[in-house]
């Protein structure tokens, strides 16, 4: 064959590459590429052992696929008169997928943080959800199941047309009670500064987290006496509290940034990732968290013998929400992509989705149906089974409410050796036709401010109080970012003089010599020397 | 019929493709950016902002401090080391350099958290030392990068000059300062650029080794992150400009030295 008809084979070859995905795209008009983004770990991706199946009275759940591939089949079983299949990509953080987004990526579905929800939002980027979304019918995962206290919230905030919140929490910090100096130490956030903790405490490298922990420390004592103040009704107080903990004037900023730099020469580091590995290796006494990072490092901890615990410090937490958005851009008026997109969410609204999730990432829920009650009762419920080990080790039993989350009467009875409460009554009496409680004594009330993963992963009444969410910084966002900069960066001013001026000397020192060798010919000798070369 | 041939300007078009689609358009990108405010106006505020504050000047000496204290360390351990390995007669020295070279091999963050296992089994708590840990850490990563070069450039050099200056009564030590050094000075020089350019932007390793102070590298990402592409720009601009001038700096003294050097 000669060259000309190689050229000739090689161009027909690219054409016929070229036609067959075109002609197979005509072909199935009514196919929808939904392109979902999402946090790294946040969603079920299956693949479970078989001793993991977690065996409620209502049913087994089990990861077999992960959720998204049970979406993909589900959905295309069903007669929606059009198929789906989903692009499923990650982002680190919200400011990565904010950049992605910006630089022309597109996405139809993302789930953002309370204030990268606010920031989109104020940019006109998202599409609402369609009325059938919100209305009470049976597929309506999302509307059904998710807790009017979540709800509440994001009605209150003008969320609720545009977001649907998937996982909810607090920050806190998760701390090896046997290295603790004194057991008040960590109900503070003060403990970023303490000397007593120096180089052993490790913080998010995260400006909004770090600014929060900074602003807890700075107004400690304005906090504590709005916590503290009876005279006020709760929502002056909350409102307070979000307006000390949102403060973005040029005084607070700076007053915030000589904090920061006193935590930076305090703590061990700001890390990214290293945190969990280095609380599990026991390299660092307590480290900053968001509640559900905290419940997945407590499970590993108790895999490796090591008993860490959950401490929401008494000055506030900050309540934060992922929720799931559509993105104008993406969905491009679409009728068919919003579907999709709208089953998505009802999708892994389901409660079995959301059990998965919750066992396989380690976070919260938003949706507070009967199953993911259950499920919350079978981790951390105390046994009452005689038959098990454990039923002999438990002394006393207290209950745990959670019924501002799950509607009314939702408790579950947890050992009370798994959480340290404050001020707790002894309520025996009124739990007597408990048969299977028989012989303890239980207790309710009181205040919480530190416990195990029960604690992390649903906060009590109390906690949630004293909660405050973070608004997006806005028009101040650069002016805090300069601080983190200026935190972060050595400052020129800082550097020790005396390391300076006897650098200095040596460098003169050391190019003196050279310099000296170099032509000491010239100048320590009369005759010159022959010409080189 | 006529035969389908390349000249060599033809033969040039993928690299120059190559490099005007990854290296010249990023490059007018980045001076785009560095030279506008958020609006796309035309502004040099960015440029005066860098040098006037303390911070990210302060950043600039950090890591200049850091990259030179690395080179230097990488230098003072890769030397012996590359003279001894092209010196010997060792038959199997081809299997010592590998030794060497190895580590290369193994995947950068899986080394970095091995040694961060060492540090902390040596020193206790490694969050004490930040400097100093990431210096072994850089030394660790970019040690292969020296001893490479200088090991070709040693091994290359012809023995009969040194044999020549031991025949005119030099000793051992005058053979190494008068003939060797400076006829390794070429390695040295590429070893130095290849340790000391990266070693200033590589934040990787202050992250992973609890280093929570800002070299350049991180300076520009965290710019990034917060949206802010005109100060990140400008400061990977300047880091290119300084790179330009050590750069060219160096080839110069390359060039006057491998020839005239010899007979310091």
């Amino acid at each position: 064959m000669n060259k000309k008809g190689i050229l000739a084979a090689t161009v027909a070859a690219a054409c016929a590459l070229c036609i067959i995905p075109l002609s197979a795209c005509s072909d199935k008009t009514d196919s929808v590429v939904l392109r979902v983004a999402n946090w790294e770990e946040y969603i079920d991706l299956g693949g479970w052992d078989e001793d993991e199946v977690i065996d409620l009275e209502s049913g087994e759940i089990f990861g077999e696929n992960s959720l998204v591939s049970d979406f993909t089949d589900w959905f295309n079983s069903q007669d929606y008169g059009f198929t789906v299949s989903v692009e499923y990509s990650t982002y680190g953080t919200n400011e990565d997928l904010y950049n992605q987004l910006n630089l022309g990526d597109v996405y139809d579905l993302v789930c953002p943080s309370d204030y990268m929800i606010m920031k989109l939002l104020s940019e006109n980027a998202l599409e609402p959800f369609s009325d059938d979304f919100k209305s009470n019918s049976e597929e309506n995962y999302y509307t059904n199941g998710v807790s009017d206290y979540i709800s509440g919230i994001f009605e209150e905030n003008k969320w609720s047309n545009y977001a649907a919140c998937y996982m909810w929490g607090t920050t806190g910090l998760v701390y090896n009670p046997d290295k603790l100096e004194n057991e008040e130490d960590i109900a503070t956030w003060g403990i970023l500064t303490n000397t007593d903790y120096e180089k052993s405490v490790t913080v998010k490298d995260n400006v909004r987290d770090a600014y929060f922990a900074a602003l807890c420390i700075l107004y400690a004592d304005e906090l504590n006496a709005i916590n503290a103040d009876d005279t006020m009704t709760d929502d002056e107080k909350a409102a307070k509290r979000s307006s000390l903990l949102n403060a973005t004037d040029d005084e607070t900023i700076a007053a915030a940034e000589d904090i920061l730099k006193d935590i930076k020469e305090n703590v061990y580091s700001f890390e990214t990732d290293s945190g969990k590995s280095d609380m599990v290796t026991g390299k660092v006494t307590a480290n900053f968290q968001w509640s559900g990072d905290a419940v997945y490092i407590m499970d590993e901890a108790d895999e490796d013998d090591t008993e860490l615990w959950f401490s929401v410090p008494e000055e506030s937490t900050n309540l934060w929400f992922d929720g799931w958005v559509m993105l104008k851009d993406g969905i491009d008026g679409s009728k068919n992509k919003k579907t999709a997109a709208e089953a998505f969410i009802n999708y892994i609204s389901r409660p079995e989705s959301a059990v998965r999730n919750m066992y396989y990432i380690g976070y919260t829920s938003s949706i507070a149906d009967e199953t993911v009650f259950e499920y919350f009762d079978w981790c951390y419920g105390v046994e009452t089974d005689s038959e098990s080990q454990d039923y002999y080790e438990l002394e006393n039993i207290y209950v745990y409410d959670v019924s501002y989350f799950f509607g009314e009467d939702s408790f579950i009875f947890v050992d009370m050796d798994t959480l340290s409460v404050d001020g707790a009554e002894d309520v025996t009496k009124s739990f007597a036709s408990y048969e299977e409680l028989k012989g303890y004594t239980i207790y309710s009330g009181g205040t919480i401010s530190s416990g195990r993963q029960v604690f992390a992963q649903y906060p009590t009444a109390e906690v949630k109080e004293r909660s405050v969410i973070m608004l997006d910084f806005g028009e101040d966002l650069s002016a805090i970012n300069q601080m983190w900069i200026n935190v972060r960066c050595l400052d020129i001013i800082d550097i020790n003089v005396t390391l300076v001026v006897v650098i200095a000397i040596v460098i003169v020192a050391l190019a003196t010599a050279i310099v000296l060798y170099r032509f000491r010919f010239k100048i320590f000798y009369k005759r010159k020397r022959a010409k080189e070369n | 019929m006529t035969k389908l041939r390349f000249n060599r300007k033809q033969l040039c078009i993928p690299y120059a493709l190559f490099l005007a689609l990854f290296v010249i358009i990023p490059l007018l990108v980045i001076i785009y950016y560095a030279f506008t405010d958020g609006t796309g106006a035309f502004t040099i505020k960015n440029l005066t902002g860098f040098f006037t504050n303390t911070n990210t000047l302060g950043t600039l000496v950090y890591s200049i401090a850091i990259a030179v204290v690395t080179t230097l360390v990488c230098l003072i351990i890769a030397y012996p080391v590359a003279y001894i390995l092209a010196k010997s007669k060792f038959k199997r020295k081809y299997v010592l350099l590998m030794l060497f070279i190895l580590p290369m091999w193994i995947n950068f963050t899986l080394r970095i958290t091995a040694l961060k296992e060492i540090l902390t089994a040596i020193e206790g708590n490694i969050s004490a030392y930040p400097f100093l840990n990431t210096v072994i850490g850089m030394t660790y990563d970019f040690l292969p990068f020296m001893i490479l070069p200088l090991y070709t450039s040693l091994s290359k050099l012809d023995n009969s000059l040194a044999e020549a200056a031991a025949d005119l009564g030099a000793n051992g030590f005058t053979v190494f300062i008068r003939v060797t050094l400076p006829l390794s000075v070429p390695g040295i020089i590429s070893g130095v650029t290849m340790v000391l350019l990266p070693s200033m932007t590589n934040y990787v390793v202050l992250d992973m080794l609890y280093n929570s102070t800002y070299i350049m590298g991180s300076l520009i990402g965290s710019y990034f992150s917060a949206y802010d592409w005109n100060n990140g720009s400008m400061i990977s601009l300047i880091l290119l400009i300084i790179i330009f001038i050590v750069t060219l700096a160096t080839n110069r003294f390359s060039d006057d030295d491998s020839s005239r050097r010899t007979l310091l």
